[in-house]
């Protein structure tokens, strides 16, 4: 697999890192925010087929995290994104 | 002895004889040939036995789809098992030998489990070695594995080289036949960058324009995503032994590929179809154009299509006859008969071979004539071609399936790979001309074998199916067709058409299995190339290591780290030698090196606010020139690191982390940075190996650095107290950085200067604190003197402990928001009843405390349900005896109370007191001095 990292151009993935799901979003109130939009966040994931954001960590490369469109049944990359 | 070399004609360099051994006789090739050719062309017929029967096994084939002639190839250390010989280049000095034979090839004692055969029939391993059970892993598999199998592994380090590359290329073209020769002509024409990969050598010179990288002897072996492939290069597997790398593994990243693989024929199948002596159609005719071999004189050739007929001039204008043509067809085509006719060879239109005669290898042929009469025919060599099969193995490596042609009878490719296009015969064009199926020739009392690599015969398959094992999965597992390690690649379609004559299923429905990667079997060896031993773990040295080294310590390894773990003097063990050196810090002064900690250099004018999203405590109060103790949490609220940081500037940080999480913890804040916290403006980067950092530790520590540094810095305690940092110079003008920090909880620095001055700077302080009897201390004293004094290390940061498990729930700041708050506050994570961090010591003041021990409530059975909790670090304190630190549930309320140190694995079972995890210095009033 190949990812086009907006700052190297495409690079192999083994140079990645795969690290959670990005469709899902920190609560912005910190503190205030329900225990309830916490575990979300942190555990529920949907297990869904086609494509997904995820994040990925250009790890020996330029350090930079990147939000990539994957399409999880074909390994397609649809888009990578800085977030 | 009927194979030879013909007088003319060939590829090989007749002026190049090359002289190699096989099965320790010595025989004569030429340059250019395979191991194959070359036996051939020396008589020789069998070159292998049988995986499972140990029948006598010849050569099928002339390329890499040879399921019978795999032979050990070199000795010693270099052997390699399971070598095709049909792939095999001879060399000067080349020993080669048979395998799965004792022995000898010609007398194979274990040859009589041909006559046992009924008991090897399909699922022989499920039904005859089911009882009793306990004999399976002492009996039966070590004896199956000794008289089955195929060659011997070295059994020694490999000590041959591997390379490993990356190519990159517009168009990959894979095989170097004339369809894909054409193909990178035409695409180097169009003006990009073409690599064309053959897995043959080159025997004649390949004109090809610069622009087309050539790499023969390289198979693609996988296709992957992106348009990566993986391709093995054997760069000098046909030459003598040499330390020159052997294989070379290249990911070819390719904007396109076209597959050009052509096809792979069939055998037929018929009665004792695997004599040495039956071939393959195409390959007799490779033998003979490319090799200048005859694999026999007196040539039966039994086909179903057009195709093979082309063999027919091949085999006269070589000098050697056809005795006939068995055509299974009912009606010949009229191209079989004009070739027949003028080669003066009589045709058997829907005649077949019902068998192949000869004890050891072919005499002759039995065929059945269209009427039911059978004939013997005299012959030498019997070539057969039941068709062929797009070689299409590598399409199917990305979910592709192969459809059924019903007018090629054969797989042609399914969905593709992104970016492949398959020409040529690979694409199932111009191949089966005029074929009319003959999928077997009926049953015979004798074995028709279907896949020879795995001895599995016409009738295994149809006892498969009565067995009720009729899918084509099932049937591939129950009777291990094609999972050799040719994958069936002339198995495979033969074994489906008889299925689904046993099952009356076309074949479409049956479906097919499908090929997996590697094409070709690649050396784990290749795999790994280059990256072995301290090349796939490199170790990372202290920037004190040589200084140590004079020191006599040992080292030990903690990841890539090499560290010090003790200094022994002359009688002392490690356990001595640590607590001499923690004695001496705890009364003089000692030093240890602590750059493997992890340092990033954090800057920026919301650098502080960055940290208050990282940390739980708080940082916008942190005056210049001071360090605090931060704890890092997970986002789910358990501990994930923790270390101090130092407020060097009002926009200049430097954060420590533990040794372990140096590189995950710079990964974090990079997140926190890039994805949760744009906005902070805010940079940092690693600083680990750019900085040597020694603790200096101990009453005399302020004394001994006191003659380091340059004047006018004050060091005294008024000017530098604790928590205090500083930049400044060091031994008249060394840039340096001093930290009044303390892991040991004596009066302690931490002194850091660039990398390259560590070991002098060890030196230096090693000077200073003669007078005071300095010694250096490693990671044991470090790990009794942070077990002494409470602190949290590796075992209690196990990602399993909250803020409120290890007593540093003060630490969570209320008035801000920060990574892990809100989960932190869950009720289940700050229940009491958590195992939390208490120091124990042993009730008989001698009894050694061990770490991993479980604790038990007094009088309670020794069961999972009574546990309380884990000693999670123990020590032997020289001045407290054994010591430990544990994760004991209701901890802090029970201080004072009893617990039961049980430890069965190692028969330890002891009673301890539960006492405050700060067993030295509780007021801390060391750290102050």
């Amino acid at each position: 697999m190949r990812i086009p990292c907006p700052h190297c151009g495409p690079r192999g993935v083994e140079e990645f890192l795969y690290t959670q799901d990005a469709e899902v979003t920190r609560p912005k109130d910190g503190g205030a925010a329900p225990t309830k939009e916490w575990t979300d966040y942190v555990y529920m994931r949907d297990n869904l087929k086609g494509p997904r954001k995820e994040y990925w960590y250009h790890s020996t490369g330029c350090h930079a995290w990147l939000v990539v469109t994957r399409d999880v049944s074909t390994h397609e990359i649809l888009k990578v994104e800085l977030p | 002895m009927s194979g030879f070399r013909t007088a003319t004609g060939g590829l090989i360099d007749r002026a190049k004889p090359v002289n190699f051994r096989f099965d320790g006789k010595n025989y004569q090739g030429y340059a250019g040939d395979t191991l194959a050719s070359a036996l051939l062309a020396n008589g020789v017929k069998i070159v292998g036995r049988s995986f499972k029967y140990h029948r006598p096994r010849g050569i099928l084939s002339a390329g890499s789809e040879e399921p019978n002639a795999l032979v050990e190839l070199r000795t010693g250390a270099h052997r390699e098992p399971n070598t095709r010989a049909t792939m095999a280049e001879i060399y000067n000095g080349l020993e080669a030998s048979s395998q799965n034979r004792f022995p000898s090839l010609k007398f194979d004692a274990l040859a009589v489990n041909d006559l046992f055969s009924p008991f090897f029939a399909a699922g022989f391993y499920y039904k005859t070695f089911m009882w009793p059970a306990k004999f399976w892993e002492k009996f039966y598999e070590p004896m199956i594995r000794r008289a089955a199998g195929l060659g011997r592994n070295a059994g020694l380090p490999d000590p041959d080289s591997y390379e490993k590359t990356t190519e990159f290329c517009d168009v990959l073209v894979i095989g170097a036949g004339a369809d894909g020769m054409r193909a990178a002509r035409e695409a180097a024409a169009s003006g990009v960058r073409v690599v064309l990969c053959d897995e043959n050598a080159p025997l004649a010179p390949v004109d090809l324009p610069d622009r087309v990288k050539f790499l023969p002897r390289t198979t693609v072996f996988a296709v992957y995503d992106g348009g990566t492939y993986a391709a093995l290069e054997r760069l000098t597997d046909h030459l003598p032994v040499s330390s020159a790398p052997r294989q070379r593994l290249t990911k070819i990243i390719a904007g396109r590929c076209i597959l050009a693989t052509g096809a792979l024929e069939r055998p037929m199948v018929f009665g004792h179809n695997d004599k040495p002596g039956v071939m393959l159609a195409g390959a007799v005719a490779t033998y003979i154009t490319r090799y200048g071999v005859a694999p026999g004189r007196n040539v039966v050739l039994f086909l179903n299509n057009d195709d093979a007929a082309g063999l027919i001039p091949v085999v006269v204008s070589a000098g050697l006859a056809i005795s006939s043509v068995v055509d299974s067809r009912e009606k010949s085509s009229d191209l079989v008969y004009q070739l027949a006719r003028e080669a003066g060879a009589p045709v058997f239109a829907g005649a077949v071979i019902t068998r192949a005669l000869g004890c050891q290898s072919v005499k002759g042929a039995e065929i059945r004539l269209h009427g039911g009469t059978t004939l013997r025919l005299p012959c030498d060599l019997v070539a057969t071609s039941g068709g062929f099969n797009p070689n299409i193995a590598l399409t199917s490596h990305f979910d592709g399936k192969p459809v059924w042609d019903d007018a090629l009878y054969t797989f042609v490719p399914g969905k593709l790979p992104p970016g492949m296009e398959v020409v040529g015969k690979a694409a199932g064009q111009g191949i089966n001309i005029n074929i009319k199926p003959c999928w077997h020739v009926g049953a015979y009392p004798g074995k028709s074998f279907v896949d020879f690599q795995n001895d599995v015969t016409l009738k295994d398959i149809k006892l498969a199916h009565q067995e009720g094992f009729s899918s084509v999965e099932h049937v591939k597992r129950y009777t291990t067709l094609g999972m050799a390690t040719d994958q069936g690649k002339t198995a495979n379609v033969n074994a489906l058409a008889i299925l689904t004559e046993v099952t009356g299923k076309p074949i479409p429905e049956t479906g097919t299995t499908r090929f997996r990667p590697p094409y070709t079997p690649v050396a784990l060896g290749a795999l790994a190339g280059p990256h072995k031993g301290k090349h796939f773990k490199p170790t990372r040295l202290a920037p004190t290591h040589e200084f140590s080294q004079a020191q006599g310590a040992v080292f030990v390894e903690t990841g890539l780290w090499l560290r010090a773990q003790y200094y022994p003097r002359p009688g002392e063990d490690w356990l001595a030698a640590a607590q001499r050196e923690v004695n001496t810090v705890r009364n003089h002064v000692g030093i240890c090196d602590v750059t493997t900690l992890g340092k990033i250099d954090i800057q920026g004018p919301d650098a502080a606010k960055f940290l208050e999203c990282v940390y739980t405590n708080s940082w916008t109060n942190l005056a210049v020139g001071r360090v605090r103790y931060g704890l890092m949490l997970r986002e789910d609220g358990f501990v994930m690191d923790d270390g101090t940081t130092a407020r060097l500037g009002e926009q200049h940080f430097v954060m420590t982390t533990t040794t372990a999480n140096a590189a995950k913890v710079m990964q974090h804040l990079e997140f926190c940075s890039q994805v949760l916290w744009p906005e902070l403006d805010v940079s940092f980067i690693s600083v680990t190996d750019q900085w040597a950092q020694i603790a200096v530790a101990g009453p005399d520590s302020r004394a001994t650095l006191a003659k380091l540094v340059d004047a006018p810095f004050d060091i005294s305690n008024e000017a530098f107290p604790y928590m205090g940092c500083a930049e400044l110079t060091v031994c008249g003008g060394t840039a340096a950085r001093l930290f009044r920090i303390s892991f040991s909880g004596e009066l302690a620095y931490e002194i850091a200067v660039p990398a390259r001055y560590g070991n002098a700077l060890a030196e230096k302080l090693m000077e200073a604190g003669a007078e005071f009897g300095i010694v250096p201390y490693g990671t044991e004293a470090l790990g009794i003197m942070r077990i002494e004094k409470g602190h949290a290390a590796g075992p209690e940061l196990n990602g399993q402990t909250t803020a409120h498990d290890l007593g540093l729930h003060k630490l969570l700041s209320k008035k801000k928001d920060f990574i892990g708050r809100a989960l932190a506050a869950r009720p289940a994570l700050t229940e009491a009843s958590r195992p939390t961090l208490v120091g124990l010591k042993p009730v008989d003041g001698l009894t050694v405390l061990r770490a991993g021990s479980h604790l038990l409530p007094l009088g309670a059975e020794a069961v999972a349900a009574n546990d309380q909790g884990h000693i999670a670090s123990a020590a032997r304190s020289p001045s407290l005896g054994p010591i430990a630190l544990a994760l004991l549930a209701n901890g802090p309320a029970r201080i004072g109370e009893q617990i039961r140190v049980y430890d069965p694995v190692r028969n330890g079972d002891t009673l301890a007191e539960i006492v405050n995890p700060v067993h030295y210095d509780p007021s801390g009033s060391r750290l102050h001095a």
